[in-house]
């Protein structure tokens, strides 16, 4: 199924994920499998609550796995200090800032923290990273206006461009077109497209846009209860793991369009 | 490009403003000194009038001393707490600190009574009132802190710090029933807050605790930064939560715990300085608000307490009622110029 030719940096075996409630161990999905490849862009689907949030939250290092392995870069993501992990995988959330004061550039700029020195201070090449970022996800124009003062569009771009500051070949995004209009979701998921494409990252997002995420993802994840699928979308559609991703007597998924429609 | 736009002129304003403001403290007051006979105090000469000498070296010096370290330290609390619990409102006195370090206080005074003879005398130590003063904020901020974890509504911290303060109050009411009259008197004007009749001794007692205080800070300043994108952000940016955090706490309850200790509990300083920076700077970045914090905190404390001590008068009124008269309308003012307190 995948080809083991081109360089995986995100490798992951029979992972558990889940949370620790008192001394019970709740697990959301188990036997989850898969290789990532430099340069590719990965839609993460599934229904609300399955457990997408958790699975990017453990691969990121934030919350601990239940069982399994995740290996960053041919290592153990339990071998890394988090300033290294920081190094090799940044995250885009669904929460804003938590400071409303915040200037655009001030955001972006916070994505250089792991290289920089004790105080933050910024070096030359730290400006570059930066000013590219911004040149990259076409946010320069908004550098010194408060992130409160931003669409909803254009906070999702600049939080993108912090990520692109921090440098690093592995971008996981939480959904990243919720709140957004049809227009700025393809304008969010060609950006994403673009940058695997141009700058070899691999970029693994979650999202409830599975007509888009189907065109557009070289790699897609499903998350269905008791199952995990990971293929090209072409071949998850012939699979069929689509059609059970929503209970079947209320959503069908048309595999010749690649639309959902909701039966009468 | 816009990163790179220097603070310089801000900060050169900013310490003549500190100077001016220390050296018009130490001139003005129930005798006024002219400048240049203070000059010649300050270094070492003796002026025309020996009782001057005696006025600004053992009076005045010191405190001025204390005021500059009193803003400056109850500011960058104030300012580390909003950025640690992402709350605007968050102070040492909001967040009931000073209520913890008043409660601290209020056993030793009132309750040392009750020991009597040597070991009430030994308890009165300055060490001793920094030492309950100090353990009162901290476990306070610990008590804050752990509903924090547990409850994720900053409404709910702000509650926590009321609480706390209405407890203080009704401990100290049991206390005060039944403590005698003198005793009473002593932790009334306590809370008063009060900057003078500090020993040389206790000024370097506080300054040590201040400077230990702002190291931490400095220390802190880009795990702050980091902070400003909310936990989970600082997460995968590589910062260490717990470390941060207990670095943040200590340093938070060392300053405002210190001061309360020596100038009692003084409102609206630790609230109000970081929002006045904010807005006169703007800019999150606490490289250069800590520092601005400082500054404003020390021209602000200078200037409260030059208040106080009424000029060609022989009053001095309470700091703490100047603090809060000067303090609320500016936090009002802002609120209303800008609609929402933003952090």
């Amino acid at each position: 199924m995948t080809s083991s030719s081109a360089h995986s940096i995100l490798e992951v075996t029979n992972l558990v994920i889940g949370y620790q409630q008192k001394k019970d161990a709740i697990i959301l999905s188990d036997g989850i499998s898969f290789k990532l490849n430099a340069g590719s862009l990965i839609g993460l689907v599934g229904a609300n609550g399955i457990g997408k949030s958790t699975l990017l939250r453990t691969l990121t290092g934030m919350q601990a796995s239940l069982g399994g392995a995740i290996e960053i870069d041919g290592k153990s993501i339990l071998n890394y200090e988090s300033l290294d992990l920081a190094k090799l995988v940044s995250v885009v959330l669904t929460e804003a800032p938590s400071s409303k004061n915040l200037s655009v550039g001030e955001f972006v700029a916070l994505g250089r923290q792991p290289h920089t020195n004790w105080l933050g201070q910024l070096s030359e090449i730290d400006l570059e990273k930066i000013s590219n970022a911004l040149f990259l996800t076409d946010t320069k124009k908004l550098v010194s206006r408060k992130c409160f003062e931003l669409s909803d569009g254009q906070l999702q771009r600049v939080a993108i461009a912090r990520a692109l500051a921090q440098d690093t070949p592995v971008i996981v995004l939480d959904e990243p077109t919720t709140h957004l209009d049809l227009y700025h979701r393809a304008i969010i998921l060609k950006l994403l497209k673009k940058l695997a494409k141009e700058m070899g990252k691999t970029i693994l997002f979650s999202t409830h846009e599975i007509d888009l995420a189907i065109q557009l993802s070289d790699r897609m994840m499903v998350m269905i209860p008791n199952a995990f699928h990971f293929d090209d979308p072409c071949t998850l559609i012939s699979n069929g793991a689509f059609t059970s991703l929503f209970p079947e007597d209320t959503i069908l998924f048309d595999g010749q369009t690649g639309r959902f429609t909701i039966k009468d | 490009m816009i990163l790179k736009n220097t603070h310089r002129n801000t900060f050169l304003l900013l310490s003549f403003g500190t100077m001016a403001m220390f050296l018009l403290n130490l001139s003005l007051g129930s005798v006024n000194i002219p400048l240049k006979e203070l000059g010649t105090i300050l270094f070492g000469g003796q002026s025309t009038h020996s009782s001057w000498d005696y006025i600004v070296l053992n009076y005045r010096l010191p405190k001025a001393l204390t005021a500059i370290m009193v803003g400056s330290g109850l500011g960058v609390s104030g300012l580390i707490m909003q950025t640690l619990f992402r709350n605007p409102l968050a102070g040492p006195f909001v967040l009931g600190l000073s209520s913890g370090a008043s409660l601290g206080v209020a056993l030793l005074i009132l309750g040392a009574g009750s020991f009597g003879g040597f070991f009430g005398t030994l308890l009165m130590s300055q060490w001793s009132l920094v030492i309950a003063s100090a353990l009162g904020s901290f476990l306070v901020l610990l008590a804050v802190l752990a509903v924090a974890l547990r409850v994720k509504d900053t409404m709910a911290i702000l509650i926590i710090g009321l609480m706390f303060g209405s407890v203080t109050s009704a401990v100290v009411a049991v206390l005060s029933y039944f403590s005698n009259a003198e005793k009473l008197q002593q932790y009334v004007f306590w809370s008063f807050g009060s900057l003078g009749n500090q020993s040389w001794q206790g000024v370097f007692i506080l300054f040590l605790c201040v400077v230990l205080g702002l190291l931490i800070g400095l220390f802190a300043i880009k795990s702050l930064n980091a902070l400003l994108l909310g936990e989970n952000y600082a997460k995968s940016m590589g910062i260490n939560i717990k470390r941060t955090t207990f670095m943040l706490i200590v340093a938070t309850s060392l300053l405002a715990g210190s001061i309360t200790a020596f100038a009692g509990p003084i409102a609206f300083i630790g609230l109000a300085i970081p929002h006045i920076a904010r807005q006169w700077i703007s800019s999150s970045d606490h490289r250069i608000l800590l520092p601005s914090v400082v500054l404003m905190g020390a021209i602000v404390m200078l200037l409260c307490d030059t208040v106080a001590q009424v000029p060609f008068s022989e009053y001095t009124l309470p700091i703490n009622a100047i603090t809060s008269l000067i303090g609320a309308p500016v936090v009002i003012w802002l609120l209303i110029r800008k609609k929402k307190l933003l952090f």
